[in-house]
Parts: C-alpha cells; structure tokens; sequence
C-alpha cells in the first residue's frame, strides 16, 4: 500500500520519527483497536487512536449521549444529546480521519457477545465503568489471547495496566473477584473530573499505539496510578503471572464466562 | 539528471512539498530501499536544503554529494544505511 499526498501530510508527525517511519504508520493503518465504552475513557481514545489512522476501530456501548456526559466525554457535543453513543462517536471520528473504519455495537457486553466481538480485533481497550464488565472483559481477552489495556477512574485518581496474556499478570490475578454490591461507589455516585478521563485515555490510547507499532515497552506487570491532588504517578510492579490465578493460570478453575450482578439502579439510569 | 559517479537506485522530486513533508517524503522512499543503494532527491534551496540532509543523517543514513543546479535546486544523493 502506497501512501496518498494527502497521507503522507496528514501523518507526517508519526513519519517522522525515527521509531515510527513509514512503516510503524503502515501498522497503524493496518491495526484494528476494539474500544469499550465509548465514555470518559473510550471518548479521548477514540479520538487519539482515530486521529493516529488505526485503520479499523470498533466501538462498543449501550448509551444514549447524556447531558451529564458531556463533562468529560469529548467526543460527544450537545448537539448530540439522545444520540446513540457509538453512532456520535463514529461521525466525530470519521470528521477527523474519513480513512479510519469505525465499526459500532449499540449494546452491553456479556458472556453471550464478547467472544464474538473481540474476535477480529488486535487490540482491547476497556474503558468501562463497572466491575462486572471490567472482569467480563479480562476473563474473555485471556480465553482469547487478546491484549486488553484496562484502566478505571474516580474522583481525582485513576490506574491502568496492560494484560498480555500469558506474559504478565492479568486483572484477575491482582482482583479476585469484582468488590461486593455497592461497596465501592461507581463515578457516578462519587464523581470524577473530565480531564482524568482525557488522562487515562490517552495513556490507554498511546499503549495501543505501542502495541500495533511494536516501538517501546508496554505497561505489563505494573500498575500505573495517578493521584491528580497530590499530582503524583506511581508505577507499581505486580506480583508476576499468578499460578493460582483462576482464569489465567495453566490450570484455570474459571473456563467460561461470568455475567457478574450489575446493581440495578446502574442499568436503568437514562 | 543522470550522475555518472553513482548508480542511482531511486529518484525523487520534492521540489513540489514544504517541510516536513519534504523529510517524509525522503523518509518514505529510503524504506523502500535496501540498505547501501541509493537515492537521489530533487530538491529546492532554502529550508529544504537546510533541514533535509540534517534529518537524513540523524537518521543514520549518509550523505553522498549535494550538486548545485544553479537554479535554486539541487541534486542530493543519500546511500541508505540500516535497515
């Protein structure tokens, strides 16, 4: 595949740079990157990895777009209040890079879907707002073998890690299983600034980046946390591949699906 | 513009493109050459001149000959290095 005038312009920064070259954009354009959650995570990532020419980027959500959304999820406008989110996502998207194709899912993941979505993709990003998801999501891409960037946010603080699985340490090695009901508040019981999504996201976005270029080292193995009021990062090295991990050790107990109890009053908020 | 002291691999012209997509440009077509064969850019005096053959050599390629055409372009010949 040749580059067009028009490529070569609009991806000149990438080209440029000695890690990246014609080649590592070549990869990009090639990648395809499964974002989901098109919320407070997914919104900067899909447009950062939009932007960069990951060639194929699907998008998976139930949403409609919320007023309350739009602190923090740029990639959605007041024009499009009501607006399925994947279909607000898309057109943001496609006005900035029309060579990416964006591929939407207007539903939730569950045990009965999320094989078949991740199945064509290269690379998972989790920018969900709940454990059962978030267990849902590292149990299917370690059955799989897909790699997965998890991260979470709440009020001024956020964490991400990279899962390769069978080469680090999974979600589940570091949490057995998701906190009980109502023990930890979701971001919309405790709230969250909007730029810690752009934050995260972006580090989930530039990891993704990392993984289809094959340039650097991934977050695999560590923790990464930040504390936005004491403005403090902190790369914290997980225990290595847990041999008692019940999905990712070489004798897992766990061998289908969980559709972990999401609390009610999550699924019926719109 | 044939040059007799080198067998040219490549030609290309970027007389027509501003920086950086002069660099790209250049960039792009040394990936396509295997390492040691060489490339010829047609290229303009100025901002051109100044940044392109610094960029190439940070890149670790060399720096064959710059001819002057006496016409506000020149002839650079770079031989690829690395892979």
């Amino acid at each position: 595949m040749a580059f067009t005038n028009e490529q070569l312009e609009r991806y000149s920064r990438h080209i440029i740079l000695k890690e990246i070259g014609a080649k590592g954009q070549k990869k990009l354009l090639n990648g395809k990157v499964l974002i989901i959650g098109a919320g407070g995570l997914g919104a900067p990532a899909a447009l950062y990895l939009a932007a960069a020419g990951v060639g194929t980027i699907g998008i998976v959500d139930a949403d409609v777009v919320d007023l309350s959304n739009l602190q923090r999820q740029v990639i959605h406008t007041t024009n499009d209040i009501g607006k399925r989110k994947v279909e607000s996502a898309r057109e943001t998207m496609n006005a900035i890079n029309p060579d990416v194709k964006v591929n939407t899912y207007h539903e939730f993941v569950a045990s009965d879907n999320i094989m078949d979505l991740i199945k064509d993709y290269d690379f998972i990003l989790d920018g969900t707002d709940n454990f059962p998801a978030k267990f849902l999501i590292n149990d299917a891409c370690v059955m799989a073998k897909k790699p997965l960037s998890h991260a979470g946010i709440i009020r001024f603080k956020g964490q991400l890690t990279t899962i390769i699985p069978g080469e680090g340490p999974c979600y589940r090695c570091i949490f057995k299983n998701p906190p009980p009901k109502d023990a930890v508040p979701t971001c919309k019981q405790a709230g969250v600034i909007g730029a810690m999504g752009g934050v995260i996201g972006s580090l989930q976005a530039m990891e993704a980046v990392k993984y289809l270029t094959g340039v650097g080292d991934l977050l695999v193995g560590y923790l990464l946390t930040y504390d936005a009021l004491k403005m403090e990062f902190h790369k914290i090295k997980l225990p290595a591949r847990g041999e008692g991990c019940a999905v990712c050790s070489d004798h897992p107990t766990i061998t289908e699906l969980i559709d972990y109890e999401q609390p009610a009053c999550e699924l019926k908020a719109h | 513009m044939a040059n007799p002291e080198f067998e040219v691999d490549d030609v290309i012209d970027i007389t027509d493109v501003n920086c950086p997509v002069t660099f790209v440009k250049t960039k792009v077509a040394l990936e396509e050459l295997d390492e040691g064969q060489i490339l010829q850019v047609h290229i303009n005096d100025g901002e051109p001149i100044q940044n392109v053959p610094r960029s190439v050599k940070e890149e670790g390629h060399e720096i064959l000959k710059i001819d002057d055409n006496g016409d506000g372009t020149f002839e650079l010949f770079i031989k690829k290095v690395g892979d």
